[in-house]
């Protein structure tokens, strides 16, 4: 092809792909505030959203992703606002997610400054709201959230789905429901699993390959992360193609900055 | 002389979000007005045009011919400091394969997607497509568009499909994908990246710092930079 500069793509030297795998704090906003819990119970308020966001972005974060975890519409209200306020301070991508239900909610994010939202229970519900929401913005700007739980296997991947905050079960295989989503235009997947989640024992590895493996789309693998050893894992063994943590950023046990010199030291690729 | 008053129009033809483009432009230009605009006199009037585009190349070309701007934009891109985004910059080319599409022909050259069966990384993984987050650009020849930005910087990707112009010698920059790719073409008064500067973080800011001080018409060469806010200073008001 002829924008192949002077190399032919077929005789390459080893190793060239420069792209970065991306570290993503993860800021979980009710009320206007930040706030970390275990499995969603037990909240801690862990600071202001703008003033987090800003300290990642100096860190060196490669993206940031909001969950409005306030189910009332007062509370996506204020998560407007906070949108608003970071995306002109912050010159990073933004996703936020929670609640995400309708046309209307995803233009509003959008026009808010966010740079993707992120569909979980409505996409579960009206899985068409997927392909309509990705093909009016795009693909780029659409990531559906699974959330995994493992199950016997019999037949299926070994996980399935659930909602509202991992509570309520599907009945639908995780794996499958991955690939779906893919083909309505899922931009990448989210994939939390509800097992480690808020646990600091690692991101299910398992389920993290087997959907990178099978999917074309990246995979940004959550739900677990209690130590930098963790994330690398989750690029190296998971194979995701970004990773995303909260608690470990929150309270100061470690700073984005440490996280990437971590990784970089296990031969990961990221933008210093 | 500098960027106050100056008008700089954000084409807006209905596509994807464009506040994130505006935002950063305002964050480098206070003093300029920024307009995000779908009005052709708008354009006309406007000392620099910024040319984004997100979603999918067909829905773009549909939806600018519909707003009837593309003979605004043609014109903006034949006259004066023309910065393309992404999409932004497809356009500018004769043919997409997304959707088998015609555009804009400014630049002879086709828009391909990344080739499946290549797509494949040093440790023999699969590379996903779309090609998201954050990449290095290899500046090909200098440009003031890349002063003040380190050789290979990276800049944030998100698209699938990317530029094969006819003329190397648009060529302005190259990414690795994991074959080498042309992420920025620049022709006389147009530069145009498939990255978003408005999400790149310093060297995105960067660029768009340099957009509003370029004049469009040197190429290469020492650019003064009055038109431009120092990023420390922009910083420091967002701060305040």
């Amino acid at each position: 092809m002829n924008c192949r500069v002077g190399i032919d793509p077929l005789h390459l030297p080893d190793a060239i792909v420069g792209l970065a795998t991306r570290i993503i704090p993860c800021l979980d906003v009710t009320a206007g505030r930040v706030v970390k819990g275990v499995n969603f119970v037990g909240l801690r308020d862990a600071g202001d959203p703008i003033e987090i966001a800003k300290r990642y972005d100096a860190q060196g974060a490669d993206e940031l992703t909001f969950l409005d975890i306030t189910a009332s519409s007062d509370g996506r209200d204020t998560m407007v606002h906070v949108v608003e306020q970071v995306a002109a301070q912050v010159f990073i991508p933004l996703t936020v997610g929670g609640g995400v239900r309708t046309i209307a909610d995803v233009r509003r994010l959008l026009n808010a400054g966010a740079d993707k939202v992120s569909i979980n229970t409505a996409a579960v519900e009206n899985p068409a709201f997927v392909a309509e929401a990705s093909a009016r913005f795009g693909s780029q700007c659409i990531v559906v959230a699974v959330d995994a739980r493992r199950v016997a296997a019999e037949g299926g991947s070994g996980w399935e789905v659930y909602t509202h905050g991992g509570r309520r079960a599907t009945g639908i295989d995780a794996l499958a429901w991955g690939r779906r989503m893919e083909a309505a235009g899922a931009g990448e997947i989210l994939l939390t699993s509800m097992d480690r989640d808020g646990t600091r024992q690692g991101f299910d590895l398992d389920l993290t390959r087997v959907f990178s493996d099978a999917l074309d789309i990246p995979i940004i693998a959550s739900g677990g992360v209690g130590g930098l050893e963790h994330l690398a894992d989750g690029v190296q063994f998971g194979r995701a193609d970004a990773v995303l943590a909260a608690s470990i950023f929150h309270y100061g046990e470690h700073t984005v900055g440490e996280a990437k010199r971590h990784m970089a030291s296990r031969g990961i690729e990221v933008r210093l | 002389m500098g960027s106050t008053g100056m008008r700089i129009a954000v084409v807006d033809y209905g596509m994807g979000n464009l506040r994130s483009v505006a935002k950063a432009l305002e964050h480098v230009a206070p003093a300029a007005r920024v307009v995000v605009t779908d009005d052709p006199k708008e354009l006309a009037s406007a000392e620099r045009v910024v040319f984004p585009g997100q979603g999918a190349m067909p829905d773009c070309i549909r939806e600018l011919e519909s707003r009837g701007l593309r003979g605004a934009v043609l014109e903006a891109a034949a006259q004066k400091p023309f910065l393309g985004i992404c999409i932004g910059l497809q356009m500018l080319f004769e043919h997409s394969e997304e959707g088998d599409v015609a555009g804009l022909a400014v630049f002879a050259g086709n828009v391909v997607r990344f080739p499946h069966e290549q797509m494949v990384g040093a440790d023999g993984h699969k590379l996903k497509v779309p090609h998201m987050g954050w990449n290095k650009v290899h500046q090909t020849r200098p440009h003031p568009l890349w002063r003040g930005i380190e050789q290979d910087s990276r800049f944030y990707f998100v698209h699938s499909y990317f530029v094969a112009p006819v003329d190397i010698g648009l060529v302005a920059g190259t990414t690795d994908y994991p074959a080498p790719f042309t992420s920025a073409v620049s022709a006389a008064n147009i530069f145009a990246v498939q990255f978003h500067p408005e999400k790149s973080h310093s060297a995105g800011l960067r660029l768009l710092a340099n957009f509003v001080a370029w004049d469009g018409l040197s190429e290469v060469g020492v650019v003064p930079l009055d038109g431009a806010v120092p990023l420390e200073a922009a910083a420091d008001r967002s701060r305040s």
